[in-house]
């Protein structure tokens, strides 16, 4: 019998139980640690702490095991997992100039000061599979080199310094949270910057491909390109200054896009920024270039592509809110379906009513 | 990395007052959509965070909450969110509509009418009734602060036209105190008249797209139609093949692979309730094995 079905709750319980196992999996292999997730699986990591918006790889390799290597499920568990801890401010901002870098580069100078460092990267590895890697495999150890203190302005300082790129003043006053505040159009760049920032990577590289192609082309040029640690600080109220609170590794990207002038301005290269938790190289680019083509409007340039339209970008960037909606369909919608059904069965009764029954597909065809 | 302890019903207390506050905003202007700060739930957006949050935010440890989804309180998703709260705030549950004073619900308005007391949260997926002709937030905005809704209109009107009915079956889009068009959620329009008057207070709560809106008790709710056109809740011309009901809203049911269908009732609560009251079919002993 159909009817009245009971026993969803045991059921719900017996899937819970059989997922665990399969999670599992064969218990004669070794169970994945922490460690390892965190060591091995790093840029994974990284994505789920970036898009998690929560910087803890500890938390977000647990999820990536909970998750079964689902990234978004482990970005979903990761972000519930945040909603519920206390909020008491924000750091002071962040000085990417001060980075200790690991990899820095430009594409729009040959050399500058601090030099093109490639850090750990897969750029100019020939994608063949090494079959090494099918066992445990002995790993030479990295080249080293003494560092001097040459400090890595970034390019878009060094193109501040003769006025050719648009400054960039940080405005005073509090910083926007779209998880504390709902969002509203338009939004100030700080609350597009971490809707970006917290968004799908697979969503935001395909509208910056977008703008690539001509979709809102902006004429990027990646300035820079850099990844390593910054010191993070707090500015505590009782004793009147700011305390660091620690490091952590974040890639940024300053495009550098080409601007004609308006009006009165001069003409001047203009920015789109990109940044991310870890080593999320493609992410932190795509979204530099999707910053830079929500600026469109602000710039006075055409609009009318997906990338430029601030609304259709920052309401479909997230996606745990879109994998949940998506999926909901899943869940039972016989209630509905049940009206659609009774309604297309009356329209259907009318028409056939109206028409003697005499619809064929021939005379579809003639009209 | 220590197991998190939860405060009483999940959200913290500052997150109940935001939303609270969202709350009473929203039963201050019937059917306006009030913007809050939804917070990232444990389940996922689609799936009730909204109804989730707004439950959350009003439930007290004297409640008793019923939880159904397409009229049942035993659908997978009815049960977890129950669960949910059993977990997260210890409160008593019921499947019986006359013993809660918290009922959240998916796509139906139970069939017992509500009383005053108690309060009746709508998980809502698309609060916007204007989306489906506006697509943009900053102009159905503006829509209806200007009590702009000649474009709805326009719409059913089309519908009219085009198939001699307004084809809206579910989600029917209704005015509040005459004054904002609203969404009354994907029920059927079956349930729409019991949105109008209704003694218990109506909240809904849309997760995802960040809105809450109310209808306070005893407040006019208007499905919207034509002079010509009258607005008609339809309903399956057929009585539960359980017990009987002739009032209730029914779910159709294929019973086997040669497509033989029956008609149950959809509120799970009202159809045992009738049941244990002695009602059955007309044509009892056919179909009816009995269920559990």
């Amino acid at each position: 019998m159909y009817v009245a079905v009971k026993g969803g709750e045991r059921a719900i319980e017996n899937a819970h139980t059989l997922l665990a196992d399969t999670r599992r999996g064969d218990r004669s292999v070794p169970e994945l640690s922490l460690a390892q997730i965190d060591n091995q699986l790093a840029l994974g990591v990284d994505r789920v702490m970036c898009e998690g918006s929560l910087y803890d790889r500890e938390l977000a390799a647990l999820a990536i095991k909970q998750a079964r290597g689902d990234m978004i499920e482990a970005i979903f568990l990761l972000r519930a997992y945040r909603t519920t801890l206390p909020r008491f401010g924000a750091s002071e901002p962040i000085e990417t100039s001060r980075m200790d870098i690991r990899r820095r580069i430009s594409a729009t100078f040959k050399d500058l000061p601090g030099g093109q460092v490639l850090g750990p990267t897969f750029d100019y590895t020939h994608r063949l599979l090494d079959h090494t890697l099918v066992q445990e495999s002995a790993v030479a150890p990295p080249a080293t080199a003494p560092t001097d203190d040459t400090p890595f302005r970034s390019v878009a300082e060094l193109l501040g310094d003769n006025g050719l790129i648009e400054r960039e003043a940080p405005k005073g006053g509090d910083v926007g949270d779209l998880t504390r505040e709902p969002l509203s159009f338009p939004a100030a760049r700080d609350l597009r910057l971490q809707n970006l920032a917290r968004g799908d990577e697979g969503f935001l590289l395909a509208l910056g491909y977008s703008t690539q192609r001509g979709y809102g082309r902006n004429h990027p040029f990646a300035g820079e390109i850099r990844f390593g640690e910054v010191e993070v600080e707090f500015f505590a109220e009782e004793i009147g200054f700011a305390v660091p609170l620690g490091t952590i590794a974040l890639t940024e990207c300053q495009m550098v896009n080409q601007f004609t002038g308006a009006g009165n301005e001069a003409p001047r290269f203009t920015r789109g920024y990109g940044f991310a938790f870890g080593q999320c190289e493609r992410k932190a680019m795509a979204m530099a270039l999707v910053d830079r083509a929500l600026r469109a409007r602000e710039l006075g340039e055409e609009t009318g592509a997906p990338a430029q339209d601030e609304e259709f970008v920052l309401s479909h960037s997230d996606n745990v809110q879109a994998t949940g909606f998506v999926e909901h369909l899943k869940l039972p919608h016989y209630v509905d379906f049940q009206a659609e059904l009774d309604l297309l069965r009356k329209l259907q009764a009318e028409f056939f009513a109206r028409d003697g029954g005499t619809e064929t597909p021939m005379q579809d065809a003639a009209e | 990395m220590t197991a998190p302890a939860y405060n009483f019903a999940y959200l913290d207390e500052q997150t109940k007052r935001m939303i609270r506050r969202a709350i009473l905003k929203a039963i201050a202007i019937p059917g306006y959509q009030v913007p809050f700060a939804s917070r990232e739930m444990p389940m996922p957006y689609g799936w009730g965070t909204g109804g989730v949050q707004v439950t959350a935010s009003i439930l007290g440890p004297d409640d008793v909450l019923k939880v159904i989804d397409q009229g049942s309180d035993d659908t997978t998703n009815a049960v977890s969110i129950r669960k949910f709260f059993v977990k997260t705030a210890g409160v008593r549950t019921t499947t019986a509509t006359a013993d809660a004073t918290v009922i959240q619900t998916r796509h139906r308005v139970p069939e017992t009418p509500l009383a005053e007391g108690q309060v009746l949260v709508y998980q809502v997926p698309i609060p916007e009734p204007l989306r489906f002709l506006e697509p943009r937030e900053t102009e159905t905005r503006r829509m209806h602060a200007l009590s702009e809704y000649g474009l709805m209109h326009v719409k059913l009107y089309e519908d009219i036209a085009r198939h001699g009915h307004i084809a809206t079956a579910y989600a029917y889009p209704v005015k509040v105190d005459e004054r904002y068009v609203m969404d009354p959620s994907p029920i059927p329009k079956f349930d729409n008249p019991k949105l109008n008057d209704c003694a218990a207070l109506q909240l809904f709560g849309a997760g995802r797209e960040k809105r809450i809106y109310a209808i306070p008790p005893y407040t006019q709710v208007v499905s919207l139609d034509f002079e010509d056109h009258p607005f008609e809740p339809y309903r399956h011309d057929a009585c539960c093949e359980l017990c009987g009901a002739t009032d209730s809203y029914l779910d159709e049911v294929i019973t086997d692979d040669s497509g033989t269908r029956m008609f149950v009732c959809s509120d799970s609560d009202y159809c045992e309730t009738r049941r244990a009251m002695g009602h059955q079919a007309p044509s009892a002993g056919l179909e009816t094995k009995t269920a559990s």
